[in-house]
């Protein structure tokens, strides 16, 4: 291939030492080498996904019936709240960008390392110390607020430990800002020589996407979550309407940030979603500039729209209107996406291995959560269903349909990269085909049962919905088959997998010009750039089919 | 750490790139800071604008003179930080040295003046909460709770600087500093000019404002 000085294939030589060598704890603790790092959030994001995905287990068991009996009406808001906190704050956001980003960017980029190392582990830190917080409250406790810690029920009514989880989430939110700080760095100043910005793969023009809004949203989430401790703590008021405050306020703060957050979660699996596109269908992607300049588009306009979700705040009807007409044109840009990744497709040679299959979920699932986003921003369609399962069912196709499926094509992508290992690819397939059937069977009734009137965070509930809520448990006894497996597999091998090649995918793209694990310093010799990212022109060699098949 | 006789840290390939991801990345930091200090400043300015009576009312009750005073000191600072970094550019580090303790003294005043005031503050029962002034007049607390909010936080960033400042000064005695490697002593300068124009900000807002009416 033309991308590369031939000096890079440093696998053709004796095998280097790989960077997971060393085995000491300390060697972990205290490395500051990107891949490491990735692995440590790999790990820690996976362990907040298995207890979040308890806390919502029970409360799946809890809606079997219409008068659920296992469960206080405390104990289920104090449930959803910590679902939702930590699976947004401690799963989605950190998930692609700080577990596989830190592993792959500064490799995609032919750097040694990221800008700035100490701060990255720093941030692992936090975001440890964060958790730490989050599960301390839970322990001592809960919170029943709802992941959104709506004024002035958190700030002056809720009698749960809110101060503990908000600080929990303060602190990882500086976890996510100096992560987001580090990718802007890297990817602006660490380029392999030839590197040029559109010869860069869009995996890195999401994630240079999303840390834009990390480094700009988080800090709003950070002082509103800091005045609305400071309120709760003095009891004066900035939110609280009897000294004049206004709780709207911190609804306006509080989206202004987490309109752009859903973004940072769905944007990286959209950049995963291209690189698996290009490899899988052994073509450009088409519209190779506009995927990356949609990414951009998608993290600016993305911070005008935060008002879509306070249309029944009592904002004014002009307002209303504005965010409307806004948040249908920030869907423009995901449009463009979806219609260029199915260019792709078109005329390509598609293989079926287990990343491409989560991929292709990823397109459909994110196709119907963004064309419900649309009825959603529709001001009086949202009249009607705001606040019930709708909602409910619409992000989820979103945020767990479409950037949870990335994020687990990009994880087996790169999991022979990380590992060294390659999985069962047929154990592969048959997760990522659970996962979809799984999913649609947990969330379709809710668009249904949301659409009927069924509220959002009940429990108890009308006779005539029950229907839905014994569908949608059991789709999630599948989505959660569908999730283990892949832990037992992928644990599996580690030990038992076959070893992998520098590139068994053979796809283009730096990061499969080294070793599988990569050495310590990625590449023996810096690279050179002289090509396209996805150059599958000259007669690349076909995949020899089964290389996969461990 | 990079250090006199390795001043390049190994993930960079140059000097040159090494500087300019420091400063980059401190430019970025400041953009999130914006962010930061933006929420309160937006939320000052809405309530501002609900309440135009009872925040006029309030901000008379701050002592301008101690504001006023502070601003000049703040100033003065961010000039002495200026001439550390331009003597850092020409490698006359003794100078750097006088201009970073210069800074460092000026910061601690401020600090000094800051606390005289925050007691006086409290004499005249100007924290919000059940103690406060003017019990009657709950929009006046709302002017308070910013007034806290944003001047100890803007303190905090005077203490953080305040530490910045001293482990350059003694970098800078350890001669890990030469005139082709300066630029961590550039980067602190960047975020003490920070911290100086959130003060300028915050000065009007919080002194000078309707002390005519
Ligand atoms: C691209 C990824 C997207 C993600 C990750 C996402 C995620 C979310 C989430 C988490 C919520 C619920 C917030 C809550 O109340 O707890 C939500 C609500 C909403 N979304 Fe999306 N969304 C996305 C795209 C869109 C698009 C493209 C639109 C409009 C064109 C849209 C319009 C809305 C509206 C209007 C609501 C508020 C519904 C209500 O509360 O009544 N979303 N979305
Ligand atoms: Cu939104």
């Amino acid at each position: 291939m033309n991308e590369l000085a031939p000096a890079t294939h440093t696998h053709t030589s004796a095998p280097a030492e790989s960077y997971l060598d060393e085995h000491t704890v300390r060697s972990w603790l205290l490395t500051t080498d990107h891949k490491r790092i990735g692995v440590l959030y790999l790990i820690s994001i996976v362990f907040y996904f298995l207890v979040a995905a308890v806390a919502v287990g029970i409360m799946r068991i809890e809606l079997l019936h219409p008068h659920g009996t296992l469960l206080l009406n405390e104990t289920y808001n104090k449930l959803f709240t910590l679902h939702g906190v930590l699976m947004v704050w401690f799963f989605l956001i950190p998930s692609i960008p700080s577990a596989l980003g830190n592993f792959i960017i500064p490799i995609m980029i032919g750097a040694r390392d990221v800008a700035f190392p100490k701060l990255n582990l720093l941030s692992w830190y936090l975001f440890m110390i964060g958790g730490g917080f989050v599960l301390y409250s839970i322990m001592i406790g809960g919170v029943d607020t709802g992941w959104t810690f709506y004024t002035p029920f958190s700030s002056t009514y809720s009698n749960t430990h809110v101060l503990t989880m908000v600080f929990g989430v303060f602190i990882a939110g500086f976890s996510s800002i100096l992560t987001g700080l580090n990718f802007i760095i890297t990817i602006h100043k660490m380029r392999a020589p030839g590197m040029r910005w559109f010869r860069m793969p869009l995996f890195l023009w999401s994630l240079y996407s999303t840390s834009i809004i990390l480094v700009l949203a988080t800090p709003v989430l950070a002082i509103t979550l800091l005045l609305m401790a400071v309120e709760r703590v003095w009891g004066i008021g900035i939110f609280d309407p009897r000294l004049g405050g206004d709780p709207i306020l911190f609804q306006h703060l509080f989206w202004f940030y987490s309109h752009p957050a859903v973004y940072i979660m769905v944007l990286p699996s959209m950049g995963v979603v291209s690189e698996l596109m290009a490899a899988f269908t052994r073509k450009e992607v088409f519209g190779y500039e506009w995927v990356a300049g949609a990414s951009v588009a998608i993290a600016v306009v993305g911070f005008l729209v935060w008002g879509h979700h306070m249309f029944v705040s009592s904002q004014s009807i002009y307002a209303g209107m504005v965010f409307s007409i806004l948040s249908f044109i920030v869907a423009v840009p995901s449009g463009i996406k979806v219609f260029n990744w199915t260019a792709t497709l078109y005329q390509g040679s598609i293989s079926f291995e287990t990343p491409m299959i989560y991929a292709l979920g990823f397109i459909g699932l994110f196709a119907i959560g963004g064309l419900t986003g649309l009825f959603l921003a529709a001001l009086a369609v949202d009249v009607h269903v705001t606040d019930t399962y709708f909602v409910v069912a619409h992000f989820h196709y979103i945020m767990v349909g479409g950037a949870v499926m990335g994020f687990m094509g990009g994880l087996h992508y790169w999991w022979p990269k990380i590992t060294g290992r390659l999985y069962p690819e047929a154990f592969g397939r048959l997760a990522a085909i659970v996962t979809f059937i799984g999913f649609n069977f947990t969330f379709f009734p809710q668009f249904v049962m949301g659409y009927l009137g069924m509220p959002r965070r009940y429990h108890n509930y009308a006779p005539e919905f029950q229907v839905y809520h014994v569908l949608s448990t059991a789709g999630a006894s599948i989505l959660g088959i569908g999730y283990l497996l892949p832990v037992i597999y992928l644990l599996w091998s580690l030990r038992y997998g076959k070893k992998a090649p520098a590139n068994p995918w053979h796809a283009t793209g730096l990061e499969w010009q080294t070793t599988s694990p990569p050495p310590k310093h990625n590449f023996d010799e810096t690279p050179v750039v002289t090509g396209p990212p996805y150059d599958y022109t000259e007669d690349f060699e076909p995949k020899p089919s089964g290389v996969l098949h461990a | 750490m990079p250090d006199a006789r390795q001043p390049l840290a190994e993930q960079f390939a140059t000097l040159p790139q090494q500087a300019e991801a420091s400063r980059l990345g401190m430019w970025a930091f400041l953009c999130s800071e914006v962010m930061f200090f933006g929420g309160l400043f937006l939320g000052y300015i809405i309530y501002r604008h609900a309440y135009p009576h009872a925040f006029a009312v309030a901000s008379r009750e701050t002592d301008v003179l101690y504001g006023t005073l502070n601003t000049a000191i703040l100033l003065t600072s961010s000039l002495t930080m200026a001439l550390a970094v331009f003597a850092s550019k020409e490698g006359q580090f003794k100078e750097v040295r006088h201009f970073l303790i210069a800074t460092i003294l000026l910061a601690i005043a401020f600090l000094g003046v800051k606390a005289l005031e925050y007691t006086d503050d409290f004499h005249k029962h100007l924290f919000p909460g059940p103690m406060f002034a003017d019990a009657g007049e709950p929009k006046t607390q709302l002017f308070f709770m910013f007034y806290w909010m944003m001047t100890s936080l803007h303190a905090l960033h005077v203490i953080i600087g305040i530490g910045l400042l001293s482990a350059m000064t003694v970098r800078s005695a350890k001669n890990h500093f030469s005139a082709e490697y300066h630029n961590p002593i550039e980067i602190t300068g960047l975020y003490w000019h920070f911290v100086d124009i959130v003060w300028i900000f915050l000065y009007p807002l919080l002194y000078l404002i309707n002390r005519h009416s």
